[in-house]
């Protein structure tokens, strides 16, 4: 039942901003693929070129080998999509939401009932409750509901996870696991770096570019020069004496260390930074051999393309 | 070490909306100086808290001292002891960068001496010198938000509330953000900030975890991380806050 998606060339321009330049991947079906980028990148441009709300300027899309454009009255029967601002009814109860989503698509709540069981049981004992109501995580929940109530070939989520917490995040990301595993096809655009390892295959975006796409793995193994994790009593003034010191290519703050990239021998490396903070009177000096993670991909590629 | 100064004083913090009660005796204190980050899972009442230790909601019961002063006596004097910026912070779209930078110096009685002292200041400090003439609608993300942290600190306040200030920032804005809130630190102004982002949450000198209107959590990274068993504060949170409706 899942569809495969071709995006070829897309360009599109707001006035003089290129929100899209020249953009082309592929999706494979049945798979589960992330657009991870800030604000600004053109997630939401791309997607709604491509559930056919918005026109581009110029290339195609194709999904299931349906052109977006020419037939866009049967691409709408198969997808299901979640934008990224809140758009159920306010005043209609849980219930009267599935309900009035359910007859726009000829269908019913109970005829697709097994599909969005897992997540509508999480919100069932709200079902009265209206929409305008519910916590974040619970509108979040009704709106993927929604989105799958005739049960689409292909889900487009637009950044369903911003602004919610971790717990319900983690909680979000298992309920599109068992979705994909129910053979649709999903992609979803996120703005959490860390959310990209849980995707098949993830396309890196910037200011209307693609910095990468590829596995999140294969991404991470693309990672050029050694990278260690470097903690010392005083954090705050580490960063800028770090930024002065010569093997360091780059140099930024990942949670409780800082992250040093070099291009020399790791060990050479260690031993002339320990000298290095030694010196500076620094104290408590730890430094890590560290796997980078998407962020630190996210931000070698930021770097190396100059899309600030 | 010398005892530190308490910038922030609540005790027994009670806020309830009809039979729900929001907070549920917050009691905690945050010093001068401090990167105090307020982390809890959503509706677990931060926004509550938040309003009320800014003067815009009053407690139902208990005790908040914020610079010293009594927050449920004097809402508006504690107005002009602190500055306040949120994700959907609220620069004036249609004027200039500088006209901005008039409109917030003026709201906070600064004079205009004064005003284009700080305008100057922190034009060169975010190296926006060029922009000033510009209308914010034509600004980045990311430059607005660095802007908006420093209109917030137009007036020299004791603390800023940054509510989830970061949100949906590329990886570096997200960097230099935080370079300007230890700088903010470093020069003794108290920072209570909210974030979903758990590696911000290990920028922090402590954090405390709410859960159901309670803080179930409260220390150094280090400690909680120790405290709980967890290798990340991603770890810790997830131990800690679960959904509740």
């Amino acid at each position: 039942m899942s569809v495969n998606i071709h995006i070829e060339h897309l360009v599109k321009k707001f006035q003089d901003v290129e929100a899209l330049k020249d953009i082309s991947f592929d999706v494979e079906k049945g798979s589960l693929f992330g657009i991870i980028g800030p604000d600004g990148a053109g997630k939401t441009t791309l997607f709604r070129i491509l559930t056919s709300l918005i026109l581009a300027d110029e290339g195609k899309v194709m999904v299931d080998g349906i052109d977006v454009v020419k037939d866009y009255k049967k691409l709408r029967q198969i997808i299901g999509y979640m934008p990224g601002r809140f758009s159920l009814y306010m005043d209609l109860t849980v219930e009267e939401n599935l309900n009035f989503y359910a007859r726009i698509f000829h269908t019913s709540l109970s005829e697709n009932y097994d599909l969005i069981k897992d997540i509508y049981e999480q919100i069932e004992p709200f079902k009265n409750r209206r929409a305008g109501d519910l916590s974040g995580g619970m509108k979040q929940k009704l709106a993927l509901s929604c989105a799958l109530i005739h049960k689409p070939k292909l889900l487009v989520l637009d950044e369903p996870t911003t602004g919610v917490d971790a717990v319900s995040r983690k909680e979000f990301w298992e309920l599109l696991k068992k979705m994909q595993q129910r053979g649709i096809t999903i992609l979803v655009s996120t703005p959490y770096m860390d959310e990209a390892a849980l995707c098949d295959r993830v396309s890196l975006m910037q200011t209307g570019n693609l910095l990468s796409v590829n596995t999140p793995q294969q991404i991470v193994n693309n990672f050029l020069g050694n990278l260690l994790a470097v903690k010392t009593n005083n954090m705050y003034t580490l960063l800028s004496d770090l930024e002065r010191f010569d093997g360091a290519d780059r140099v930024y703050r990942f949670g409780e260390s800082i992250h040093l990239v070099s291009q020399r021998p790791i060990d050479e490396v260690k031993q002339s930074l320990r000298d290095f903070l030694s010196i500076k009177a620094y104290q408590k000096i730890e430094i890590e051999n560290k796997q980078p993670v998407i962020e630190d991909c996210f931000l070698a590629l930021m770097e190396k393309t100059g899309t600030l | 070490m010398s005892q530190r100064e308490t910038i922030i004083e609540v005790k027994d913090l009670v806020k309830k909306f009809g039979s729900f009660t929001a907070n549920d005796r917050l009691t905690f204190d945050v010093y001068r100086g401090e990167i105090f980050g307020f982390l809890g899972a959503n509706g677990a009442g931060k926004t509550t808290a938040m309003k009320i230790l800014s003067g815009l909601s009053r407690p139902t019961s208990g005790k908040v001292m914020v610079a010293g002063i009594d927050v449920s006596h004097h809402p508006e004097k504690v107005k002009r002891k602190i500055g306040y910026m949120s994700q959907f912070f609220s620069l004036y779209n249609d004027m200039t960068v500088k006209e901005n930078f008039r409109f917030y110096g003026g709201i906070y009685g600064l004079s205009a001496k004064k005003i284009r002292e700080r305008t100057q200041f922190y034009l060169d400090k975010l190296d926006m010198k060029s922009y000033e003439n510009m209308l914010l609608k034509n600004i980045p993300l990311g430059w607005k938000q660095k802007l908006a942290f420093s209109l917030a600190n137009i007036h020299n306040p004791d603390i800023i509330f940054l509510d989830e200030p970061t949100g949906g920032v590329d990886p570096i804005t997200r960097r230099q953000f935080w370079e300007l809130i230890y700088e903010a630190a470093d020069q003794g102004t108290t920072v209570f900030v909210t974030t979903h982002y758990m590696d911000e949450a290990e920028y922090c000198e402590r954090v405390s975890i709410m859960s159901e209107g309670q803080i179930k959590a409260l220390g150094k990274p280090k400690a909680l991380k120790e405290q709980f068993g967890a290798a990340t504060m991603n770890d810790v949170f997830l131990k800690i806050a679960r959904n509740v409706e």
